[in-house]
């Protein structure tokens, strides 16, 4: 395509979130010349989550958005943000998608940049549960942890968790449930999860797990055994539903979430997926991420597929969270389930350590790292390559690890993980 | 502008780097492939954090917190989410002593 063709053509990004604004941001610095639409649901121009569950939550003032570009950032790369307009419906073969006032845009190529919303807690009475996603969500919590008052938490994952941390430092009675016996049983192993556990234990939140929630009431939530926990607050933190009714409703492929290749591309032409709703090849099948590095990369990497560049999605899955100060990090596959063995750095009990997992021919898999960035993002490096590591050299803090990656014989292998 | 002594060459192996403390500047002082010895701001552009606490490639540094790359000889954010580059600071070394020249 001639740059004078480009410039004729149309890309419409539905979705203003973390995933939708990095794509058009991408997608312009990578040279596409037409006109770019970016059009969002919420009330503002995109903004970062993680503070919500976090620093929002503990914020003395009126806590404000974080926004991850400038206003003046989408005039002057020539990207119209259209906010607090909701995109009904796709005609994939008019090109044209319909909007909420009635309106209506064609285009050229779409990027589904849709994002999830928090899961319901379908129990009666579920709906008085708390779900935090948008700053309309953060901003109804935080008017609610009010010292001396109960928190209960449904969910024992990081949002539900950070939610607890945050609660508890405001002076709430809080305790946490979950119906896994221990707390991050999605992303971790359970001998790491009871460390968290403990942590939370330590500052006063308790934890319950292998626990059924029957109801909540106006005071309390019902467990299944029949017992009632006070609750002046119930938050749900029990996972995410990918918005994809869009693109089922167009004929688009779905499954958890909107399948796509490499490249963002979905089943029609022309149009992509990105971001968390995304749901793309990894090693043995297709997988969904929710994390925040994995928003921005993804949607730029999709950006600049959509402004000519051709270049694959190949990266290893990594996420944090804050809990008390502490920083964890995870990256691979921290759960246990592939791995063979478990090799420490630095002492459990101490103020910084990290636990690599490590596959039978002891490749590394995966690690949690509490306080220990600096040996996450070797894991991160070990995992991409594929590399095979003496367990007892990783154990020993007098190796350092920049000099095992620097000397390291591994073969760099390219794969999809 | 003035020399302060950072740190000894030995302090900061090959390939390895250093957060140091001097006159009220936090800074990291890297070692890099070409034995060439660099100085830059230590704390992100982005949110708070310690470069020094992160991983350091070739030329480029990134942060320990959310993966935001700078390039440590001209300080440049090489990547999302970082928007603004990092402060870089000439440096000496002179008989095994790093010399970093800050501003007065
Ligand atoms: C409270 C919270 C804390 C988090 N903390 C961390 C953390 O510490 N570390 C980490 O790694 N990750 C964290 N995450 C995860 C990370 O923030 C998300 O994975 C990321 O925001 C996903 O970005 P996205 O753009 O794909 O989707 P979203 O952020 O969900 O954005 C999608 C947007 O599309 C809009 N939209 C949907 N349908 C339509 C439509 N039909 N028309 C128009 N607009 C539409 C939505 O309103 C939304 O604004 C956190 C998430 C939350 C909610
Ligand atoms: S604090 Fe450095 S990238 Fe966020």
């Amino acid at each position: 395509m001639t740059a004078g063709q480009q410039a004729m053509r149309t890309h419409v990004v539905v979705g203003a979130g973390q995933a939708g604004a990095h794509a058009a941001v991408a997608m312009r610095r990578a040279g596409f010349g037409g006109r770019i639409v970016l059009i969002g649901e919420e009330a503002s121009l995109p903004y970062d989550r993680p503070p919500l569950s976090k620093s929002f939550l503990l914020a003395e003032d009126e806590p404000r958005l974080t926004h991850f570009f400038e206003p003046a950032v989408f005039s002057s790369l020539r990207i119209e943000a259209m906010v607090g307009v909701k995109v009904e419906a796709i005609d994939l073969a008019a090109r044209r998608i319909a909007l909420t006032y009635g309106g209506g845009l064609d285009f050229d190529a779409l990027l589904l940049a849709t994002g999830s919303r928090p899961r319901c807690l379908n129990v009666p009475g579920g709906e008085r549960g708390l779900a935090i996603r948008t700053f309309d969500d953060a901003s109804q919590l935080r008017q609610r942890l009010i010292a001396g008052q109960s928190v209960v938490c449904i969910g024992a994952g990081v949002i539900g968790l950070e939610v607890a941390a945050a609660a508890q430092a405001r002076g709430c009675s809080v305790s946490v449930l979950d119906v896994e016996r221990t707390v991050m049983s999605r992303s971790l192993a359970p001998e790491l999860g009871v460390l968290v556990q403990q942590l939370h234990e330590h500052h006063g939140v308790t934890f319950e797990g292998a626990v059924a929630v029957a109801a909540i009431e106006g005071d309390s939530v019902v467990l299944g055994d029949g017992r009632r926990l006070p609750a002046d607050t119930v938050v749900c933190g029990i996972g995410v539903v990918r918005n994809i009714d869009l693109a089922r409703a167009a004929g688009i492929a779905t499954r958890a979430g909107i399948l796509v290749d490499p490249y963002g591309r979905t089943s029609a032409d022309g149009i992509y997926a990105a971001g968390e709703v995304a749901e793309f090849p990894l090693a043995g099948g297709h997988g969904v991420w929710e994390s925040w590095k994995h928003a921005q990369d993804h949607g730029a990497l999709v950006g600049r597929v959509m402004a000519g560049a051709a270049q694959p999605y190949n990266e290893v899955p990594w996420f944090w969270s804050d809990q008390y100060g502490v920083n964890i990090q995870v990256v691979g596959d921290a759960t246990g389930a592939a791995a063979a063995q478990v090799v420490d750095r630095g002492k459990r009990d101490g103020p910084s350590f990290c636990a690599f997992f490590l596959d039978a021919q002891s490749h590394v898999i995966g690690a949690f790292g509490w306080n220990a960035p600096k040996e996450v993002a070797a894991a991160t490096r070990m995992i991409r390559r594929a590399m095979a590591i003496t367990p007892d050299r990783l154990a020993d803090p007098s190796v350092s690890l920049q000099t095992v990656l620097a000397t390291s014989s591994s073969p760099a292998v390219a794969q999809l993980v | 502008m003035t020399w302060v002594r950072v740190a000894t060459t030995a302090a900061v192996p090959l390939g390895e780097m250093l957060g140091v403390s001097v006159n009220g500047f936090k800074l990291a002082i890297y070692h890099l492939d070409d034995d060439s010895f660099r100085a830059t701001q230590n704390v992100c552009t982005h949110e708070f954090a310690l470069l020094s606490d992160g991983w350091l490639e070739g030329s480029e540094v990134e942060c320990p917190l959310h993966a935001g790359r700078f390039d440590v000889r001209t300080g440049r954010a090489l990547c999302e989410p970082l928007k603004r580059d990092i402060a870089v600071f000439a440096v000496e070394v002179r008989d095994g002593e790093i010399f970093v020249a800050l501003p007065q």
